[in-house]
């Protein structure tokens, strides 16, 4: 049984006052998080990250299809008993010290007071907050916050640890926190699925990585080889002719570096014959040409230059 | 388990209430305006008593509903707004535990607010008259009819503020809690109409909004007169009704709701 099965999912939204019309944020996603991993969920601004995480935690219904955490059906209070969620940019209750929200949040899980107690004191030593345990979350600083929103997520010794956006608003110091307690839940054997858009994040700390753009799945697996078809070539050009930049550019997985008559051209497999080709022409030169690694945010940039396959069907992500 | 973790939450929320200043200021507003009621006494020669023992009741209830009202509004959409019931439902609780936690914590407020300003009636009421007499005991009717009101408003509120905004759910409550203390006239001009239409809209009308003239005694008791023991069991039961209807109906608005 994998800890989390996502099943053909889909989320409309309606927009609009008086003639409603529907938006797909999220259209027929399929994955399985194995348990004990540390899954990645990776997109863009509005590619359907948080969307998806909603539905699994209960807070938004999908349209169509189904997930399963632990093999309990998502929404219902039981499954929520090994699983700890940190919302994105967490609010908590203000007036209250950070003691207090951990005590509160505990009194949902059948446990004895001396167990409760045990348990806040555990989880705000591990997120560095205990000297502040008795200030009011008022007072946090928005990573301070964070570090409470993460405290409440693990406090109950969650088998599953969903994050969303757990970096986000940290300072290097709290990120290296972050990360650090990553790995340290993993190596507990809990299963860890959290979002982000900071790559490099992603790249240091998953085991297996989904990607989604436009609220589809675009590709799945370890990064290693979701990058395996993204290798290519850098070559570098002499030419004195200008018009060569459009076609160039044209053709080039990143931008064209241009300097004294000489271009530096990234260009994918599949487009370096093009590219030879071009240099056929009087007057171009190849000076070097060398196979490339591109990383995961390339391959992000090249995933976000594919056009829509369901354009026209919906308005830009901003509409939401 | 279930009832200790609603518990949890009808203990947060009047946490919230406490911690809250504009709370204090209001309390604070209300005993004064009590304790000043036996001034206004001395320019009425012989109606001390009767003035204190209205304006000390009008003051629980007038400040109870702004309470209600204000706190009301907030219940489900300040959690929905500010977004701290992400948290919160990602725990093994149900949606309803929440909406009837709330309920409950809330109406908690009231009932230690209406305590605090009943103990300065009280008060004002010794240092005018130095005793108490046997027809006094009616004033506690007169509370609890404002509590059972003050829970009918927060449970008005609440199912408002299930569905719309904290504006609107203000404004619709606050016409209610105006209209509903007019029931009886609905009633009234219904029976007096020729008009099929118009008998069976205000036949309609006056079943669908609550009754809140039913609970005003406060000039009753201001003049000594006795509160009948039916009309007590009465109210109370038409509260539960119609409070657990509307918080049952909010509740079941709040399960299916998309928390955006």
């Amino acid at each position: 049984m994998s800890a989390i099965e996502i099943s053909g999912l889909s989320k409309d939204y309606k927009l609009g006052f008086w003639r409603q019309r529907p938006w797909r944020a999220l259209h027929r996603l399929s994955l399985n998080v194995e348990r004990g991993e540390v899954f990645g969920f990776l997109g863009p601004n509005g590619a359907g990250k948080t969307t998806t995480i909603k539905i699994l935690m209960g807070l938004i219904f999908p349209t169509e299809g189904a997930a399963t955490i632990l093999g309990h059906p998502v929404g219902q209070p039981e499954t929520f008993r090994k699983v700890g969620f940190l919302p994105e940019q967490p609010y908590f209750y203000d007036y209250l010290t950070a003691e207090e929200l951990l005590d509160y949040f505990a009194r949902f899980f059948p446990s004895t007071a001396l167990e409760r107690r045990r348990r806040r004191e555990a989880a705000l030593e591990r997120v560095g907050l205990a000297e502040f345990r008795c200030l009011p979350l008022r007072k946090f600083s928005k990573g301070m916050l964070q570090r409470v929103g993460i405290a409440q997520a693990i406090f109950h010794e969650p088998e599953v640890v969903v994050l969303d956006e757990p970096m986000s608003g940290l300072d290097p110091v709290g990120r290296r926190q972050v990360r650090d307690l990553i790995v340290q839940l993993k190596a507990e054997g809990k299963t860890v699925f959290f979002s982000t858009h900071i790559l490099s994040d992603a790249e240091a700390l998953c085991d297996r990585v989904a990607i989604l753009n436009r609220g589809e799945l675009v590709g799945v697996g370890q990064i290693a080889e979701l990058l395996k078809p993204q290798s290519g070539y850098e070559a570098v050009l002499e030419c004195s002719a200008t018009e060569l930049l459009p076609k160039l550019e044209s053709l080039a997985a990143k931008p064209v570096l241009a300097s004294g008559g000489q271009y530096r051209v990234e260009v994918l497999e599949q487009n370096l014959r093009p590219l030879l080709a071009q240099c056929q022409g009087d007057g171009v030169r190849l000076i070097s040409l060398n196979p490339v690694r591109f990383s995961l945010e390339d391959y992000f940039v090249e995933i976000l230059r594919q056009p829509d396959p369901r354009a026209g069907h919906r308005p830009p992500f901003s509409a939401l | 388990m279930i009832v200790s973790q609603t518990m949890a939450i009808v203990l947060n929320t009047f946490r919230e209430a406490v911690r809250d200043r504009v709370l204090y200021n209001l309390v604070a507003f209300a005993l004064i305006l009590i304790a000043s009621a036996s001034l206004f006494g001395e320019i009425s020669i012989g109606i001390q008593k009767t003035i204190l023992i209205n304006v000390g009741l009008s003051s629980i209830s007038v400040f109870g509903l702004f309470i209600a009202i204000f706190l009301g509004i907030g219940l489900v959409h300040k959690e929905m707004d500010k977004r701290s019931l992400y948290a919160l439902l990602s725990k093994p609780i149900h949606r309803w535990q929440f909406v009837v936690g709330k309920f409950l914590g809330l109406i908690f407020t009231l009932l230690v607010n209406a305590a605090f300003m009943s103990v300065g009636l009280w008060a004002a009421l010794y240092y005018l008259t130095r005793q108490f007499v046997s027809q006094d005991q009616y004033i506690w009717a007169a509370i609890y009819f404002i509590l059972l009101q003050l829970s009918l408003v927060t449970a008005v509120c609440l199912f408002f503020s299930s569905f719309s905004t904290p504006v609107l759910a203000a404004v619709f409550t606050f016409l209610i809690f105006i209209i509903g203390n007019f029931s009886a006239d609905i009633r009234a001009f219904g029976e007096l109409t020729e008009a099929l239409i118009l008998k069976a809209a205000t036949t309609f009308l006056y079943y669908l909004l609550p009754h809140f003239d039913d609970f005003n005694i406060a000039a009753w008791v201001a003049n000594g007169r006795p509160v009948a023991a039916r009309l007590i069991l009465l109210n109370t039961l038409y509260t539960a009704c119609y409070g657990m209807a509307l918080v049952v109906a909010s509740a079941l608005i709040f399960s299916r709701k998309d928390l955006k």
